[in-house]
């Protein structure tokens, strides 16, 4: 059966570059008029020429989302379990050469941070860790599951790349989706990023959508580090993922995200920053593409983007979240994976999205699905 | 105006709503109340039924309200049939809003796994009203099955886009033996009137009513035209005509040879 990897090798990277830097604003015109709008359609609006557009476009992506999601937006919160890593990552503060004390929750911290973040009202949850074979794999993760499942309706993960069989046993086991970022579709950038470790295999990671596909899993999540090479280009390349995927894979759900590197990580980001601007157009472009993906913006971003970004076509947000294990309540000093910018409570954050005009949705599947 | 009768139970209303896409729990309560609606669906996997404090469900405790728990996330008739145990024992109601979608783009009824869930729901007593493409043969196998109602869909969930399965919709109310709620699409109340003129026994409604920008107002509008079409349906609405009734009779010739 043709995968991604197949379809992907089809396309040069520059030659995309050029192309979408090649649109004009009649190709965006035509774009916001269309009804069913294509790849190409993706790439005019997320072109410098589709500037001049960004409030027709929010508007678009506002009255779309508001049809499919109604005026809600999912709530869940991160729990870091692990940051142990044999990668070295040049971005990531997880990487293996950030010689810090590591960490890795036992069944007892598990069940203490579940506490914690069960008091904020969360009933959706996502585990993160590194990517360490050694200590944190699957079985790890089968044990760390039947803890959480009875205290959680859903349960994604953010882990290291696994085999199908693993995927399938852990949605035997009640995992609800999977997310796996590409960090960047440039090969040869992704190498130079990606310096060592299981994690510089650039195709085995690409193809790792297609595993989770396969296993039969509700959702993948799919993203780019926004910031790591052109973003229109990666952007165009992760829709295509995104595509592929669906067509594929036609029973699961998908997610996407828009991490933007933080500048505390230690990357010269200058020569890909996006600013707030072009990241409301690449949402806004994201889903007039895709009526029914969800959007979903972490706390990296601050309070005012955040405040602002919940109408355009966002429908999931994470709040009050720690990115190190403990975080919660057990160590709340261990090394984190980045920096957060929205700091306020999952209270106050809900209180902004009622005030918004919208209903703040903690519970949106059971576990006995 | 008829009642409705649904499994021995009348209903005044013919206008059902969905629950979901509310701005807040208070809008849709508000919403649900000037609908004059006795039946709303609820979403399982939004009810937090560990807490006896669930936030929709609260704003939901009227007397004329009748609960609709819907099966929304399952992919299978095996995920549906313990779905359904579930709200059954959670809500204390043996109906069920029988949805079965493992397409989660545009939300399309798989109707294999929804016929087999009615009949297991059926024989295991459940009072099903399944949510189905506007398949009239479906709709008979359903009858066979035990099903309390029919639910086709007017176009995909959530699209506004009315009654795109008209033709299909006409059918399955000309043969149907059990009531025939038009579900999913309807996105003005002109679309819902058109339902009830044309026959239907009821409509659901959800995403045009919660995505307006007055719920409430919307509410009435589609209470209106739910109630002004069954008014002309049963009053037999007349029909329409495409061509003029012609000035020189064909059958003149009849007359003139009787004389």
């Amino acid at each position: 059966m043709k995968q991604f990897r197949d379809i992907y090798d089809q396309y040069s990277w520059d030659e995309v570059k050029t192309s979408i830097l090649a649109k004009t604003s009649k190709d965006v015109e035509a774009a916001l008029a269309a009804t069913h709008r294509t790849l190409e359609d993706f790439k005019a609006l997320i072109s410098p020429a589709a500037t001049p557009y960004v409030e027709e476009m929010a508007q678009l992506s506002h009255r779309i989302t508001q049809k499919r999601f109604g005026k809600t937006i999912q709530l869940f919160a991160p729990m870091y379990l692990s940051n142990e890593c044999n990668n070295i990552c040049t971005y990531c503060g997880f990487s293996l050469d950030n010689k810090i004390k590591r960490k890795t929750l036992t069944a007892a911290e598990i069940l203490q941070e579940i506490n914690v973040i069960k008091q904020h009202g969360f009933n959706h949850i996502l585990l993160v860790t590194g990517e360490s074979n050694h200590t944190v794999h699957v079985d790890y993760f089968l044990k760390a599951i039947e803890i959480i499942k009875p205290h959680f309706a859903n349960i994604s993960i953010e882990v290291q790349p696994l085999t199908q069989d693993e995927y399938a046993q852990l949605q035997g086991a009640g995992i609800y989706s999977v997310l796996v970022y590409q960090e960047t579709y440039h090969k040869e950038k992704y190498k130079d990023y990606h310096v060592k470790g299981k994690k510089s295999n650039f195709y085995y990671r690409l193809e790792t959508p297609d595993r989770i596909g396969l296993s039969g899993m509700h959702k993948i999540g799919l993203a780019v580090l926004l910031g790591l090479e052109d973003w229109r280009t990666d952007s165009f390349f992760c829709a295509l993922h995104l595509d592929y995927l669906q067509k594929t894979y036609w029973q699961t759900k998908y997610s996407v995200a828009f991490p933007r590197i933080r500048p505390a990580e230690g990357v010269d980001i200058a020569n890909y920053h996006i600013n707030d601007k072009e990241l409301v157009q690449l949402l806004c472009a994201y889903r007039l593409l895709n009526e029914d993906v969800e959007i979903s913006i972490s706390t990296r971003e601050t309070e005012i983007f955040r405040n602002n970004i919940m109408k355009l076509g966002t429908t999931t947000m994470s709040a009050g979240s720690k990115t190190n294990p403990g975080g919660y309540s057990v160590d709340e000093d261990s090394l984190e994976q980045f920096e957060i910018s929205d700091e306020r409570t999952p209270a106050e954050v809900a209180a902004v999205i009622t005030a918004n005009g919208y209903q703040p949705v903690w519970k949106d599947w059971d576990k006995i699905f | 105006m008829k009642q409705l009768t649904i499994a021995n139970k009348l209903f005044q209303s013919r206008l059902f709503l969905g629950t979901g896409k509310f701005g807040s729990s208070l809008q849709m309560e508000e919403a649900v109340l000037a609908s004059g609606s006795e039946m709303v669906t609820v979403a399982l996997k939004r009810v937090d039924l560990e807490t006896d404090t669930d936030l929709l469900l609260t704003h939901l405790q009227h007397p004329h309200i009748n609960l609709l728990p819907n099966t929304s996330g399952v992919r299978t008739a095996k995920e549906a049939v313990l779905a359904a145990q579930l709200a059954r024992e959670a809500l204390e109601t043996n109906w069920v809003k029988l949805e079965i979608h493992p397409d989660p783009k545009y939300l399309m009824p798989d109707a294999i796994e929804t016929l087999k869930a009615t009949e297991e729901l059926a024989k295991l007593g459940f009072i099903v009203l399944p949510y189905i493409h506007a398949d009239p043969v479906l709709c008979k196998r359903l009858e066979d099955a035990g099903t309390a109602a029919v639910m086709p869909l007017g176009s995909p969930i959530g699209s506004n886009k009315g009654l795109k399965t008209f033709d299909f919709l006409q059918i399955i109310i000309e043969q149907s033996n059990v009531p025939v709620i038009i579900d999913a699409g309807i996105g003005a109340p002109s679309d819902a009137a058109l339902a009830m003129e044309m026959g239907a026994d009821a409509v659901l409604v959800n995403t045009a009513i919660a995505i307006a920008g007055n719920p409430l107002q919307m509410a009435i509008a589609f209470k209106l035209a739910v109630e002004a079409g069954r008014m002309a349906f049963e009053n037999r609405l007349g029909a329409k005509v495409k061509h003029a009734i012609a000035s020189s009779p064909l059958t003149q010739f009849l007359h003139e040879m009787n004389q």
